[in-house]
């Protein structure tokens, strides 16, 4: 019996020790967030000379309250512009390109492009993964007649590859932005 | 102590006296557990070798006994014998007390909590050991399930969550061998962590009157409670392995038992549990493996009027999450939603890949307890608890294998309880309850944590009175007084901090100020009381009405507090308040009680009435770069449900019995007068059982299940902008799916193998008929149909 109560305080004495010995850091680290895309600007050169346009959505609050911050631009009838999209973790300093992390993972990811019935753009010549499938962070946009309406830029992760766009690619939608363009 | 002095006084004064035989010496034998009367019991004197045996009363008289000290034997069919020193003098009254060993080895108990105390007025139902074994392969949530009341909350088919009477999560208490489940019970997708083949009996209390356990038990408590291991030299065990055609699997699980007669008993258990990807009628729901590994070690030692026990504990389950549910923003919840297969469908694999879930849940817990004959029972417990919950998203890059969430759940709690019977009418359980508890999230996820870095600190104090007014007619009180404080660091986005005016509401809590989020140290305090009122009136053979009343407390829990950001796996941004007050549920409760063996029916209407309640529903769409995303905010109101579980059985012919279940819940938000999002809807269910003990115990069983269409919803749609139309289209998540009709077979026979070991072979068929269908309750059915039949052939083998 007076064992069993020896043996019963030494294990209650010792599960505690257990138990209070993880107290010593106070304050919790905050945590760095690597993996948000807070920024997309995509930016389109004409070919031939003119006035490059920048489309930007911006937010760096992520998930937070806080609208994202849009940027647009107005195409010219009739020109080709060559597109590249570049994608920012801006929550940490100095601020991370994730567009590598997406052409280092080109495999498993897809931008696609999708115009509103009313804007007359075309888009083509993506550049391609290493299974030469389309990629889609540098691409081809031609403007045609004057019209307007919205432009989206889509990052599938893990599409179905190859695919007739975006209706059958499947996966996750990683980045969604849309811009109210005009072609004038 | 001062009882005995006086009597070994007395008698040591009387012995001295003059030679006198003709006294008689008389007294009743009771149980020592219950302090049931014992009848049948034999006593033998053994010096004169006269025997008498208890009348149905449970008392004994000799007669013809001089004034001396006499060896008597008290012998029962069902009891260790004992042998008791007796010292006569002048007529004598002598009581006696035996272990009552009931015929079934597993209804020993060491502790006073037999499952029959934990409420005396509110109704229990519970699943015995040879209805638990038929989900050996499955979870305690699709055990609990096929009891009336108790519904599922399912995320795919693997993490499956009891409801009661229509509440769920922190409103649901669990208890394991004694032990409160602290494993990150908030969440909605997360399972109880307990091996259902390491239970033994599981019943339910559908309201807060078991004080004994907790007063925040708006929903009701759940009791699991291992195999209670008998007082004598014995060795024996059993193992059980379960193969389903449905995610071609395996289920393996075995038992042994060393006990003593000296009281010293051991028990060694195991379970290995291996599925695959699961299927619905027409297609493979990819990724929604299971991999669950758990041991258990009890090991204790158990006399008449003291025992203690330890008990460890360590499950582990690896689950998938079905790889179709896992979206971005509302714009693929559109395109999941209009599809009506799973947007992934893959080959059939064991492999489980991200988004899954790796949870394992340490429990460890020592025992003791100590009858006083003059003040009662005391129980003293120990246990330590440790929660460890990985959840791995799909992710990029050089976060690919890192989790998401890594939360590590300590909890620590001593408890000590003492049970008297005042007088033989009346019993005291009263006790106090000590606890502390720390989160840690493990900030190298690299995603910000959903649940904060905490510590938790704990006092209960309880008291439960019985009173047997008489044969008819019992009453119960209790009351019981919850403190708790909480020290938090949580880190706000410093543009939710300010939507939310808490910089000007708590500056105080201000730690620090980052570039764009801010330290605080919120320090938060509840009391909350609870109580319970209730009767039981027995009346005719078979008749029983319970009557209880319960007033339950609980503190907001971490996640209702402290949420603030994307919860991926629901797919929806979740807000939590920091000024959030306890929730306060008056419940009333009836049952009517018809138990006999040629027809048996419980009726138990309630109505469960709850101020600020803490719901969670969209309140908002919000953009981010991954497109718009559903807000979902908690807010407190005030909540009624009502409803009634019917349970009967009929044995119509013999050996065949017919079984209905009948429940009905409804839940309302009073202050908006809209009904509750997420109640279960109606459901009826009818087996007809054929068995016959008298040919190898063959039991046929055939049940059909019918789930009606939940017509009582919220509106919770909301608009979303299409690209390729510029429209804004409405997403349809709140209407509920159709009605649908389940058939499930079972059927088992034993075979004797020799004097000591049985196999039971048994052959199940869930949803014999294939249905494809959708369960309002399960949060991935907007993205698949559940599961499809499945064959299950078990062995189990006793020895």
């Amino acid at each position: 019996m007076k064992k069993i109560k020896f043996l019963t305080l030494a294990l209650i004495i010792s599960t505690l020790f257990i138990g209070c010995s993880k107290d010593d850091d106070q304050q919790p680290q905050p945590v760095n967030e690597e993996e948000v895309i807070t920024t997309l600007t995509v930016t389109l050169v004409p070919e031939g000379g003119g006035a490059t346009v920048i489309l930007q959505t911006r937010d760096l609050d992520g998930d937070g309250p806080n609208e994202p911050v849009i940027t647009t631009g107005n195409l010219a009838a009739g020109v080709s512009y060559s597109g590249s999209i570049v994608l920012l973790n801006e929550t940490v300093d100095p601020a991370e390109d994730i567009t590598e992390e997406v052409e280092e993972e080109n495999l498993e990811h897809q931008f696609f492009y999708t115009s509103g019935d009313d804007l007359d753009i075309t888009t083509s010549n993506e550049n391609l993964d290493t299974d030469g499938n389309k990629l889609g962070t540098e691409f081809t946009l031609v403007a045609g007649a004057v019209s307007s309406g919205t432009l989206t830029f889509t990052l599938r992760h893990e599409p179905t590859k190859p695919n007739t766009g975006i209706d059958d690619a499947g996966g996750e939608s990683d980045v969604i932005a849309t811009f109210n363009v005009a072609v004038q | 102590m001062r009882n005995y002095v006086l009597l070994v006084l007395l008698f040591s004064s009387i012995t001295s006296l003059s030679q006198n035989c003709d006294n008689s010496l008389s007294g009743k034998v009771t149980d020592i557990h219950d302090g049931q009367l014992l009848t049948g019991v034999t006593l033998i004197v053994a010096e004169t070798d006269q025997a008498v045996q208890t009348n149905f009363d449970g008392t004994y008289s000799f007669s013809n006994l001089c004034n001396a000290t006499y060896y008597i034997q008290v012998s029962h069919p069902y009891c260790l014998t004992k042998g008791f020193t007796v010292k006569v003098s002048g007529d004598t009254n002598k009581s006696f007390k035996l272990e009552h060993h009931i015929e079934e080895l597993n209804q020993i108990t060491i502790e006073g909590k037999a499952y029959s105390d934990n409420s005396k007025t509110l109704h229990e139902n519970t699943i015995n050991k040879e209805e638990l074994e038929r989900f050996s392969s499955g979870s305690i949530g699709d055990a609990l399930k096929s009891l009336s009341g108790v519904s599922a909350l399912n995320t795919g088919n693997t993490v499956v969550k009891p409801l009661i009477n229509g509440l769920h999560s922190s409103r649901v208490v669990i208890i394991n061998n004694g032990v409160r489940m602290e494993d990150q019970e908030w969440g909605a997708e997360h399972a109880p962590n307990i091996d259902i083949n390491s239970v033994s009996n599981l019943s339910v209390i559908k309201g807060a009157g078991a004080l004994q356990y907790s007063g925040d038990a708006v929903g009701g408590v759940i009791i699991a409670e291992t195999l209670k291991v008998p007082v004598k030299d014995s060795l024996y065990g059993k193992s059980l392995m379960t193969t389903t055609t449905n995610g071609r699997g395996l289920s393996l699980s075995s038992q042994l038992t060393k006990s003593y007669e000296n009281g010293w008993h051991a028990t060694l258990q195991g379970t290995v549990k291996r599925f695959g990807d699961f299927e619905a009628p027409d297609y493979i729901l990819s990724n929604t493996g299971v991999y669950e590994r758990n041991i258990s070690v009890k090991v204790g030692f158990n006399r008449f009027d003291y025992g203690i026990e330890g008990y460890y504990s360590r499950f582990k389950n690896e689950l998938g999450i079905l790889s179709a549910s896992h979206l971005g923003g509302a714009r693929d919840q559109v395109r999941a939603l209009e599809s009506n297969i799973p947007l992934i469908i893959k080959d059939f694999t064991y492999t489980i890949k991200a988004p899954r879930q790796d949870v394992t849940h340490h429990l460890a817990t020592i025992k003791g307890f100590k009858r006083f004959e003059s003040f009662g029972k005391l129980n003293f417990q120990y246990d330590f608890q440790r929660n460890n919950r990985l959840e791995y998203d799909i992710r990029r890059g050089d976060d690919k294998n890192k989790a998401s969430s890594d939360l590590q759940l300590d909890t620590h709690t001593v408890l000590l309880d003492l049970e008297s019977h005042l007088t033989d009418a009346i019993i005291l359980k009263s006790g106090i309850i000590t606890k502390y508890q720390n989160n840690f999230a493990n900030p190298n996820t690299g995603v910000r944590r959903l649940i904060p870095d905490y510590d938790m600190y704990d006092l209960g104090l309880y008291f439960i009175v019985d009173y047997q007014l008489n044969d008819q007619l019992l009453l119960e009180a209790g009351g019981r007084y919850d403190y708790s404080y909480m020290d938090v660091f949580k880190f706000y986005k410093t543009s939710f901090w300010e939507s939310r005016n808490y910089d000007q509401r708590f500056p105080e809590i201000v730690v620090e100020e980052l570039s764009t989020q801010i330290l605080t140290n919120p320090q938060l305090n509840f009391s909350n009381g609870s109580g319970t009122l209730g009767a039981t009136y027995a009346f005719g053979e078979d008749y029983k009405l319970f009557f209880n009343y319960s007033i339950a407390s609980r503190a907001p829990n971490p996640s209702e507090l402290f949420s603030e950001g994307l919860h991926h796996s629901a797919s929806r941004i979740e807000l939590g308040d920091l000024s959030f007050k306890s929730e306060i549920a008056h419940k009333v409760a009836l049952t009517f009680q018809r138990k006999n063996e040629a027809f048996s029916i419980n009726i138990n209407p309630y109505i469960n009435t709850i101020s600020d309640f803490i719901v969670i529903e969209p309140t908002d769409v919000r953009w981010t770069l991954s497109g718009e995303f559903q807000v979902w905010e908690y807010r407190q109101t005030n909540a009624q449900l009502l409803g009634v579980d019917v349970d009967a059985s009929y044995a119509f012919a013999e050996n065949y019995r017919l079984k209905s279940q009948f429940s009905l819940v409804k839940g309302y938000d009073r202050t908006l007068n809209v009904p509750l999002i997420g109640m279960p809807p109606v459901n009826i269910s009818n087996e007809i059982v054929y068995q016959n003990s008298e040919f190898n115990n063959i039991r046929l069983a055939l049940q059909s299940a019918y789930h009606f269409k939940q017509n009582n919803y919220p509106n919770t749609n909301f608009e979303v902008f299409i690209p390729e139309t510029e429209i804004r289209q409405e997403l349809d998540v709140s209407s509920t799916p159709d009605a649908y009709h389940l058939l499930n077979f079972s059927s088992s026979i034993d075979i004797n193998l020799n004097q000591k070991s049985k196999l039971t072979v048994g052959l199940w068929i869930t949803n014999v008929l294939n249905t494809s269908y959708r369960n309002y309750l399960n949060r991935l059915r907007y993205y698949a149909d559940d599961l499809g039949r499945n064959i299950l052939l078990n062995l189990k083998i006793n020895y």
